[in-house]
Order: C-alpha cells, then structure tokens, then sequence
C-alpha cells in the first residue's frame, strides 16, 4: 500500500474542525479595530461590547433560551467543570449527590471524581450495549439527597444520543437539576433547552468550526450556581476575567452556521457515514459498528476490528494522510482502553482495536472511497502480523 | 511522537511470521496493555540463524518486534539472550517515554523463545530475571 498516492482526508471532526472562513472573517475586526475591553466605559469599547451581546444572541437563538441565560467560558472543560462544582458548591446544604453516566467525557467524570473526594457521593449510571442511558436508571438512582444529573447530549466516541427530553423530565419530577454536556451535540442535534427540560448546557466552540478556547455555559434562570473563576464583575458577575472577544464573536457567528439547517446538514454527512459503515463491514470480516444503529450523530462511524490495535491502525492510515482516532490505552498513555467503549460491554482486545472516524463539511464521497480503499489494506496487514488472528483468517486476508 | 526509525521499522517489519521447525517459540503477554508477542527461532549449533515475530499491539510494539528480530538475527544464543531493551530502543533511535514498555516485550519473548529452545533438549532454563513488561509499574523499593 505504499505505493499510491497520499492524500490529505480529515475524519477526526469530533476531535476538533476547521474554522470556517465566515467565522474567521467575522473574528478579524475584533482584534483590531475592536479591540476595547468591553466593560470600559468610553464609546470606543462599544464595539467590543456588541460583538459580545451578538454572539450571546446567536447562541441563546441555537438553545430556545434567553441571551441573559447565556455565559462565555473558555471551552467545554471549563462549562463542564463550572455546571458541576458550581450546583454541588450551591446546594451543599441541601445533600451531596450526584447521578451521572459511565460514558461521560472526562470533563464531566473526573469532575465527579474530584467531589467524591470532597465527600460527595456519585452515581454512574451504566449502558447498554449501544451506549444508551436507561432513563428508568436515573430514575431509580434519585434519592432525596440528589442536586444535580448530568447525562451527555452525545457520547464524543461512539456518537450515541442520548433521551436527554426524557432524562430531563425525570429530574425536574423529582426536583433536582439538570445538566448536559452538549458540546457533541451542537449542529448535530437540534437543542431546545425548555422542551428537553434542560437546566445546564456545556458547549465548545471549535467542535461546530467555531474558534479553540471558546465554549459556553447555559444557566437556566434562577438556577442556584456558585462561580468558578473568581475576579472582575464580567458576564454579570458570574465569571470573571476579561471576555475572549474575538473568540465569542467567532462562536457566535459558527453557532448561527452550524444550526442554520441541521436536518440537512445531517442528511448530507449521514449518506456519507452511511456509506463508510456498510462499505467497512461489508469488506473487513470481524468487524463491528460500535455505538447505536441509529440513534447516532450523523458524522460518527466507530468500528472494532478484531485481533488488531488501533494505534496501529491509526498510524498505518496516517501514513496515508488519513486523520483518525481510537480507544485504544496505547494511543492515549493510560493504561486502560476507552471507559466508554468498556461501559458498552466490549472486551479489553474490542476496545484495543478500535477506531472512529468523525466525517464534516469538507469530508467528500472521494475520501470514503479513499478510507474504503486503504482501510481494508491496513487492517489485512496488520493482521498478518497479529498472533491473534486465526490461520484461516490470515490465507483469507492474504494478498 | 515517533522517530523516523520507528514509523519505518513498523510500517515495513521485515521478519513477520512464523518458522514452520521452529527450534524454540516464546509468546509473552503485558497483563497491563494487552499487548503480545510470539517469537520463534531456527538455531543451528549455538548461533540463531532464523527469527521471526508476530505482534499483537501498537506501533511502538511491533517496531521493537521487528527490530529485536532482526538484531539477533546471526547471534549466539547467549548474546541474543543479553540483549536489553535499551539495545531495541536506541536501534531504533528512541521511543517515547509512555511506549519503552512495549520494548520490554520484546527481549522477554526472546528469552522465553530460547528457554524454550533449552527446554525441548533437555537443559535447564536460564533465570529470566524480573519479568520486564512490568518493571515499569514495579514500586520503587521492589
């Protein structure tokens, strides 16, 4: 396979996305002639400041919510870390307990991790095998000392979606808050925070072609949160530090691209998954689609291959210009594979040996051709060198 | 994150497979990552004149699979058994921190390959020392 032709083919999308030029173009003013600290006081910093209260606009328009519920904060980390600490900080009095799910990012789980220590008690749901969470066991895991469940929009790595408009309902019937990691989900997943009785929303601007370093937090009103970061009065009072300007002003304008038309966003990237998915498990045996059949983000394909390691797959595709991830320990340092990809039933090896690919804008129908074709190479080779392959599956790969 | 020597080594390993009279096989496993190693050796009078590997693992694991093979290609059986990973890994002009361990691998499945080779006639294994794929996770007064 070294002999043909490399080309570039990004599909590591929910890695991150490159920023649209109209996001750019949008950007560029504020780092000059806009270049005002927005809460001075002086006519010059107006323009700054209104870049701000646009952006704040255009994401409360994309959640259904108000643009007063809408808080700038450094990425989806920092909103993750914020909805969390912020509500137990708040509601301490009250108990110290959280429910959450087994496949949340580690934004969300180590979060939880470091409250548990701090003598917060923790409840991680499980999933099926499709990495769904069963809103009967949230449910159940409410007791009278619940503040705060926190159940992602859409898994980062094998794409399942959540019944976020179901999990929501059940922790308003029992009074607790509700939190969201949406930071999947956003242009993918139409969001309405008062249908899906949402109270907390983390999003990320750089996953929906928007600026790195730029998310936000949405806060329904009269939600009881303490802050985070501490200092200047800045988003009225409620997280401090000057504001990101050409950041925000970036989200916002990729936030008012990315939700413009997502059900045909999604149909146009959805064929081309689609596409990518039959063609890998028609042509690589032992092969199977992790996550749910459908209710999935239409850019996500996951697959394990079995008796390879996906490290190596990763890096035989690399070679081929092929951008890609995987759950495998060895590509991250840890020595455990995916917590996501175990939660779903897989055996450590499946877990080893699998990758994702996350298509976008500019992924084209030649680049699934070009992943179709080199793809199946890749794990055929890999798999003459596992010992883990049976014999007959090695004279069936054979070339 | 790899050097040049890695990419190419596990991109094209020369001694993939298995010696059909193998005179000695040794398969060791990392508990921790998973990863596996099965080599086999043909050794004619003390001298290794065959060595090929199969490697379930990343790429840091398959470059000092291929590596380590190919390095005791033509040794005697006492100088492939002293080969170190640090050997393995400056062959292969370094690999990153996190990955030595897959080095590891390597040396301990040529030692089990000749254990075994001393085995099948009839001579006492050889001490295999702390077993190498952990040495890592090994508390500090261990």
């Amino acid at each position: 396979m070294n002999d043909q032709a490399e080309r570039p083919v990004y599909m590591d999308h929910a890695a991150t996305t490159c920023m649209k030029p109209e996001v750019l173009a949008a950007m560029a003013p504020y780092f000059s002639e806009h270049f005002g600290n927005p809460s001075s006081l002086y006519r010059f910093s107006r323009g700054s400041r209104e870049g701000v209260e646009g952006a704040r606009g255009e994401v409360a328009k994309a959640l259904g919510a108000k643009p007063e519920e809408v808080f700038f904060t450094a990425g989806g980390t920092e909103s993750d870390n914020w909805a969390i600490k912020g509500v137990a900080a708040a509601a301490k009095k009250k108990g110290g307990h959280i429910v959450t799910s087994a496949i949340e990012h580690h934004a969300v789980l180590h979060t939880c991790e470091w409250l548990a220590k701090q003598g917060f008690s923790v409840t991680y749901l499980p999933v099926d095998g499709y990495g769904r969470v069963d809103p009967g066991d949230v449910e159940s895991a409410i007791t009278d000392r619940t503040v705060l469940v926190s159940v992602m929009t859409a898994n980062n790595e094998i794409g399942t979606v959540q019944p976020i408009g179901e999990i929501g309902r059940i922790a308003h019937d029992h009074g607790v808050l509700f939190h969201t990691d949406a930071v999947q989900a956003i242009g993918a997943v139409p969001i309405d925070v008062a249908a899906m009785e949402i109270d907390l929303l983390s999003l990320s601007g750089h996953k929906f072609y928007g600026p790195k370093g730029t998310g936000a937090l949405y806060i329904r009103q009269g939600t009881r949160i303490e802050s985070l970061i501490h200092g200047g009065g800045q988003e009225r009072g409620r997280r401090a530090g000057t504001e990101n300007v050409p950041g925000i002003v970036g989200l916002g304008r990729a936030i008012e691209v990315a939700t413009a038309d997502i059900e045909g966003h999604n149909r146009r990237i959805a064929a081309m998954r689609d596409r990518l998915i039959r063609g890998v498990l028609d042509t690589i045996p032992d092969t199977r689609l992790n996550g749910h059949p459908v209710e999935r983000l239409a850019n996500n394909a996951n697959f394990s291959f079995r008796y390879v390691e996906g490290e190596s797959i990763l890096l035989l595709l690399d070679a081929h210009g092929i951008c890609a991830s995987t759950g495998s320990a060895c590509s991250s340092g840890s020595p455990e594979p995916s917590h996501v990809l175990l939660a779903t039933g897989l055996t450590p090896e499946e877990a080893h040996g699998s990758l994702r690919l996350t298509l976008g804008d500019a992924n084209t129908a030649d680049d699934i051709d070009y992943v179709l074709r080199l793809l199946p190479e890749a794990i055929g080779r890999l798999r003459r060198i596992s010992p883990l392959t049976p014999a007959e599956k090695r004279v069936q790969e054979a070339d | 994150m790899y050097t040049e020597k890695v990419i190419a080594e596990f991109t094209n390993p020369e001694y993939v497979g298995e010696i059909a009279d193998a005179d000695g096989v040794g398969e060791v496993e990392n508990p921790g990552c998973g990863d596996i190693m099965r080599i086999s050796l043909k050794v004619e009078g003390d001298r290794i004149v065959d060595a090929r590997f199969k490697t379930f693992g990343c790429a840091a694991a398959i470059a000092s699979s291929s590596m380590a093979t190919r390095m005791i290609r033509g040794m005697t059986l006492s100088e492939a058994w002293d080969l170190s990973n640090a050997d393995v890994v400056d062959a292969l002009g370094g690999l990153p921190e996190p990955k030595v361990h897959c080095s590891l691998l390597a040396r301990d499945a040529i030692r089990a390959a000749i254990n075994d080779y001393r085995t099948r006639r009839g001579l006492p294994p050889l001490e295999a020392g702390p077993s190498g794929c952990c040495e890592g996770t090994k508390p500090d007064n261990g």
